[in-house]
């Protein structure tokens, strides 16, 4: 029967429709609702939370922030992830499992125990690592870490190194065996090899591991929370927030939809991009 | 003096011994296959020639200098591998290209170099496509033209036609042939392929285990076997009465050694038999010229000239 494969995917489409679909239409209703400090939410329909967030700055600034360290994240993932990815790569038993053990382990450890650590190396002046560089007279004063975007951009940067690695990794293991050796054979230097046949190659891998990362730095709570605190807010703390400290879910909605919506649409264009680019080639 | 020369060559790794005092010399513009079972350590020689392998002791010598101290980028060889090992992300042309580049040689003498290279290999249609959207023997071709544009000293081909049909391996080979005589390179072919490396190649090396069981042209190899394993591995063979005969040059007569026929197989060109003597099983080959051929069940004489 015609109907048959629609039948048998329904007990999927239905879960999907009640875990996903209803929560997100539900959101979005709630962002046009009122809510005063007494009344609590009032189930009309207003622009007035979509107003507030596109007229007052500070709600800009903090979805730029956002974005910022998410495209700060991603580049340092991808600066130090490819190359850690190459290396690996090239590495040989028992050593390439030893490392790739190295680089993925930390992903069997909780966010919050990954970023604490960074809190507990640079935070303020009882910090290990500050401690120790002003204990030595390098600097004078604690570096600044805790509370500060580059702080927040080195320790996201870090926990979401294993994916980058991992993107490249698979884009590398793609790559034919004696193909740097052709290179080689036709006079390239390894620093041609990696530049001209290497890199060009592994792009895509790069490109869709930035945008995991990219998504994931922008969408991060736990960091954020740790390093950032109520400072330096980004759109999820910010959100978090508003649902459960100021109680107002309806600008809590618009945060969270706009922030939806701002992923979605880079995603979508940025593979679109890739795929374009990339589908002769290696089709 | 010879244009390349290995002198007892050897690899080991850990403990197994890959290549074991191999020594062969290569005139100038010869073709020479390196033929044996996988881990022989003909691939390996392979390597230790394009440099992607040092050797654990022995000497390799081009024009008499001492290939082991030059740098693998700087030997210029060329190189076809068995996968080819094009650059997907590169245009054939700039597949090509690319070793020219390396050279430094001036753009103008690049385009027209790639331009005759392409000529060459019959793809001068083909330039601006991708490896991707060609055939695997466009893809072998162009392979073969980014190693012989550069010029090569020599040029090493390591089982170039294994991923091709059988068809299209043939014209293949008669092309490569071709290709070889005109251009002049001094080749280095590796082979399982005891057919590939008679047809191409002036001399064969045979080789099993890290050895060189027998050196020498093909058809003297194949007709004078230095020893059993170059025997077996050349073609059919049978051991009758402690003497080696090819199953081509056993006739049947109306004497010589009495037997019945087990199994008759029609192959086109050539009836393939398999003969019950007091001798053991004998294999038969005799070209179909169309005459009646003895059936299975059939009694028959085997006759056939001592080896010379």
């Amino acid at each position: 029967m015609k109907s048959t494969p629609y039948l048998l995917s329904l007990p999927a489409l239905l879960l999907f429709a009640v875990v996903v679909v209803v929560p997100l239409v539900m959101t979005v209703a709630l962002s046009f609702h009122d809510w005063g400090q007494y009344k609590g939410i009032e189930p009309v329909f207003i622009l007035k939370n979509w107003r507030e967030v596109f007229t007052d700055s500070y709600y800009g600034e903090m979805f730029a922030r956002t974005f910022r360290i998410a495209f700060f994240v991603t580049l340092l993932a991808a600066l130090f992830g490819a190359p850690e990815a190459y290396i690996l790569n090239r590495m040989k038993s028992p050593w390439r499992g030893v490392f790739l053990l190295v680089i993925l382990g930390p992903l069997l450890i909780s966010v919050v125990a990954r970023t604490l650590g960074w809190a507990l190396l640079f935070g303020g002046n009882s910090g290990l690592v500050n401690k120790a560089l002003m204990s030595t007279g390098l600097i004078s004063s604690p570096l600044p870490f805790m509370f500060t975007e580059a702080g927040m951009v080195v320790a996201l940067a870090h926990v979401l190194m294993p994916y980058m690695v991992l993107a490249v990794w698979a884009a590398l293991q793609r790559l034919d065996p004696q193909i740097e050796n052709a290179a080689v054979a036709l006079g390239a230097g390894p620093f041609t090899v990696v530049r001209r046949i290497v890199l060009p190659q592994v792009m895509p891998g790069i490109l869709s591991g930035s945008i995991i990362v990219f998504v994931l730095a922008a969408s991060a709570f736990a960091t954020p929370a740790i390093i950032g605190g109520r400072r330096l807010k980004v759109a999820s703390t910010l959100a978090y927030d508003e649902f459960l400290n100021t109680l107002n879910w309806p600008l809590g909605a618009v945060i969270a939809v706009l922030l939806l919506v701002a992923l979605v649409l880079i995603v979508v264009s940025a593979s679109r991009l890739v795929e374009r680019r990339y589908a002769q080639v290696f089709g | 003096m010879a244009f390349l020369v290995l002198e007892n060559l050897s690899k080991t790794f850990g403990t197994h011994k890959a290549v074991d005092g191999l020594s062969v010399s290569v005139e100038k513009g010869e073709f020479v296959a390196l033929l044996g079972p996988s881990g022989c350590g003909k691939t390996t020689t392979l390597q230790m020639i394009a440099g992607f392998v040092e050797p654990t002791s022995g000497a390799i010598r081009l024009e008499g200098r001492d290939l082991l101290a030059v740098k693998p980028a700087e030997r210029g060889l060329g190189i076809v591998f068995q996968s080819y090992a094009l650059f997907p992300h590169m245009t054939v042309a700039e597949n090509v290209v690319f070793g020219l580049e390396m050279q430094g040689v001036a753009a103008a003498e690049r385009t027209k170099r790639v331009a005759e290279t392409l000529e060459l290999v019959g793809l001068a249609a083909f330039a601006a496509r991708f490896p991707r959207q060609m055939s695997g023997g466009q893809q072998q071709r162009v392979a073969l033209a980014r190693a012989l544009v550069i010029r090569p000293q020599i040029l090493l081909l390591d089982e170039p036609l294994s991923n091709l049909d059988a068809k299209l391996r043939e014209e293949m080979q008669i092309e490569l042939r071709q290709i070889q005589r005109t251009v002049g390179t001094t080749t280095i072919l590796v082979t399982h392929d005891q057919a590939e490396a008679m047809a191409l190649s002036d001399r064969i090396v045979v080789m099993n285990q890290g050895r060189a069981e027998q050196i020498g042209p093909p058809h003297e190899a194949y007709e004078r076997p230095a020893t059993p394993f170059v025997a077996n591995f050349l073609g059919k063979t049978n051991l009758v009465n402690g003497a080696t005969v090819r199953p081509e040059k056993i006739s049947f007569g109306v004497s010589g050694l009495a037997g019945k026929v087990r199994t008759r197989i029609f192959q086109g060109n050539h009836w393939l038999y398999q003969v019950d003597t007091a001798a053991g099983l004998v294999t038969v080959i005799r070209q179909n010229t169309g005459e009646a051929m003895p059936a299975e069940g059939a009694d028959v004489h085997l006759a056939w000239q001592a080896a010379s």
